[in-house]
């Protein structure tokens, strides 16, 4: 199922977020990096119907997506995490998962407790099943954002900083989960993140942004080599 | 039943306390207070039905309306002219005014769609000022005849009919306490289920609630028509206390501040936030103007006394604690 961008340009008043990006992303689990700025989390917000381009197309599976309104995306198969943690407060693990599957899912409530159970069981939360968001720390937070883009039958999982104020071990097991769900959904997982060991680690293939524009893309390992990124990258620590 | 059962066992509901209240209003009081107090317990009741509506908007849906005095005028208008016109048991008269004033809600939700916030609050308070002039013009009914109702010479006017099965003061309190108790039923089978989840994850943020397939507008619709159908009962409920027709100012903007600020005080996190909500406006307020040094003074100064109240609140709680109000 793969991602076929063609021309994206976003602009916000005079900035160019997006400069005529093309680029398919193949199947299975793909990096999607780049400096802060870069543009990223608006190619996200572009996918999940927030933000208007100004051109081009987007065709996941034969269809084009920037025609849909936003939350039948969620329903066709669009799903996301965020970087700020979105899962809520108010409800129950089951509860945040629930809420998912019951607008993008099936209709019977055993088939949807039954696809519930098995994203909580994929994420290792069903020792926490029932207790309220509110009381739990970062790794359900973030794991509970995971089960919600997962749940039912996700086509394209976006995952925005899945790791982001994790601590090591937690992020490793983070990365096994995103590893394991193309394999799972049969979704396409693109996956944003600043931490390159986890990017190399869930995906064979990675493209890189930077003001907007592609620098590259290809085999992760490939990507992480090429001078264009490394220029980008100045000063940082990649691998 | 399966659902009840659902409903009875969800965190939503404390069985424990919901008993003891219970039985505390449907046996307790009428046997210890007399016709004034009693009459002040069934204006609580109403009082915290309207309370629980929009309590229910602002802490779970996170929509500031100041319209809720809105529905709310209109189910009176409607249960009274119903009254006077039809022999329609009293269920119907409240269910009917609860439907009419449920589309003056969906009309009042649909600028909602659009703003939120201060403007929200700023657009709802102008909606209820037109529902207020409205209401005004239109004059409550008092038995006469026509669409309006209203008789001119005072020898055809007559009281309002209660339910015959609750026509002393004690059985229509009895009465007010099990309509409002269901309708806090009704709020909370709503926010046990998909609904309350959609509401909730709409609260925390409308792109994560989009983001999980939620239909943002279509949930924001469902709360404001859920909330004015509750105050719109609760409007018939009054009609049916004070059995006269009765002055539009109970419907006014003044009101209006005074309903969101006892709500505030009251809390909103939880229902019960609308139960003490109705304790203070309509209990506490008539205590100080009875028993304390200054009498009617308490009640002229009540919006302000509010308004202190409520910034007091804000004061010593931290802004994520403004939602709980006195049940801290």
């Amino acid at each position: 199922m793969s991602i076929d961008v063609t021309d994206l340009t976003v602009r916000f008043g005079g900035v160019v977020s997006l400069n005529k990006m093309t680029l398919t992303f193949p199947d299975g689990t793909c990096g999607l990096i780049g400096p802060n700025g870069a543009g990223k989390t608006t190619f996200f917000n572009v996918l999940s119907g927030y933000v208007t381009p100004a051109s081009g197309s987007v065709v996941v599976d034969g269809t084009e997506l920037l025609g849909m309104p936003d939350f039948q995306r969620a329903r066709w198969g669009v799903r996301r995490t965020f970087q700020t943690e979105q899962a809520i407060e108010d409800l129950t693990v089951f509860e945040n998962v629930l809420t998912v599957e019951e607008h993008t899912g099936s209709s019977s409530r055993a088939e949807r407790t039954a696809a519930v159970d098995a994203a909580l069981e994929f994420t290792n939360l069903t020792p926490v099943r029932d207790e309220l968001v509110r009381t739990l720390g970062s790794r359900e937070r973030r794991f509970i954002e995971v089960a919600r883009a997962v749940v039912g039958r996700p086509r394209l999982v976006l995952l925005d900083e899945p790791a982001a104020g994790l601590p090591e071990h937690e992020t490793i097991e983070l990365g096994s989960i995103i590893q394991a769900i193309p394999e799972r959904t049969g979704a396409t997982v693109v996956l944003v993140d600043h931490d390159m060991s986890l990017v190399q680690a869930c995906c064979e293939w990675s493209a890189v942004l930077d003001f907007g524009m592609l620098l590259a893309s290809g085999p992760t390992r490939e990507v992480l080599e090429d001078e264009k990124v490394l220029a980008a990258y100045v000063g940082e620590e990649l691998v | 039943m399966e659902q009840l059962a659902k409903l009875t066992t969800h965190r939503y509901f404390q069985p424990g306390a919901v008993v003891v209240v219970m039985l505390l209003a449907l046996f307790v009081a009428p046997a210890i207070f007399n016709t004034f107090w009693i009459t002040n317990l069934t204006q609580m009741a109403v009082f915290a039905v309207v309370a629980a509506s929009a309590g229910l908007l602002y802490g779970r849906v996170g929509l500031v309306s100041l319209g809720q005095v809105a529905p709310y005028g209109i189910g009176t208008w409607v249960t009274m002219r119903l009254a006077y016109a039809t022999d329609l048991p009293w269920p119907v008269l409240l269910i009917a005014g609860g439907v009419v004033a449920a589309a003056v809600g969906v009309l009042i939700g649909l600028p909602a769609l659009r703003v939120s916030g201060l403007y929200l609050a700023l657009v709802t308070l102008m909606l209820a000022l037109a529902v207020e002039i409205l209401l005004f013009q239109l004059k409550f009914p008092n038995g006469g005849s026509g669409f309006s109702g209203v008789a001119s010479d005072l020898s055809s006017i007559t009281t309002l009919p209660r339910p015959t099965f609750a026509e002393s003061d004690a059985a229509y309190f009895r009465f007010a306490a099990i309509v409002a108790f269901l309708m806090f039923m009704l709020a909370t089978w709503f926010l046990a289920n998909k609904p309350g989840r959609a509401w909730a994850s709409i609260q925390q943020s409308e792109p994560a609630a989009l983001a999980a397939g939620i239909d943002v507008t279509r949930y924001k619709l469902i709360a404001f028509a859920l909330a004015a159908l509750m105050a719109g009962v609760a409007g018939g409920l009054f009609a049916g206390s004070v059995q006269n027709s009765i002055g539009v100012d109970q419907f006014n903007r003044q009101a209006a501040l005074f309903l969101i600020a006892a709500v505030l005080m009251g809390g909103v996190r939880s229902l019960w936030g609308a139960l003490i909500a109705g304790l203070l406006a309509k209990v506490l307020l008539d205590i100080l103007v009875e028993y304390m040094v200054g009498g009617q003074f308490w009640n002229d100064f009540s919006l302000s006394l509010f308004g202190f109240g409520l910034m007091m609140n804000l004061i010593i709680s931290t802004r994520d604690m403004e939602k709980k109000g006195l049940l801290g």
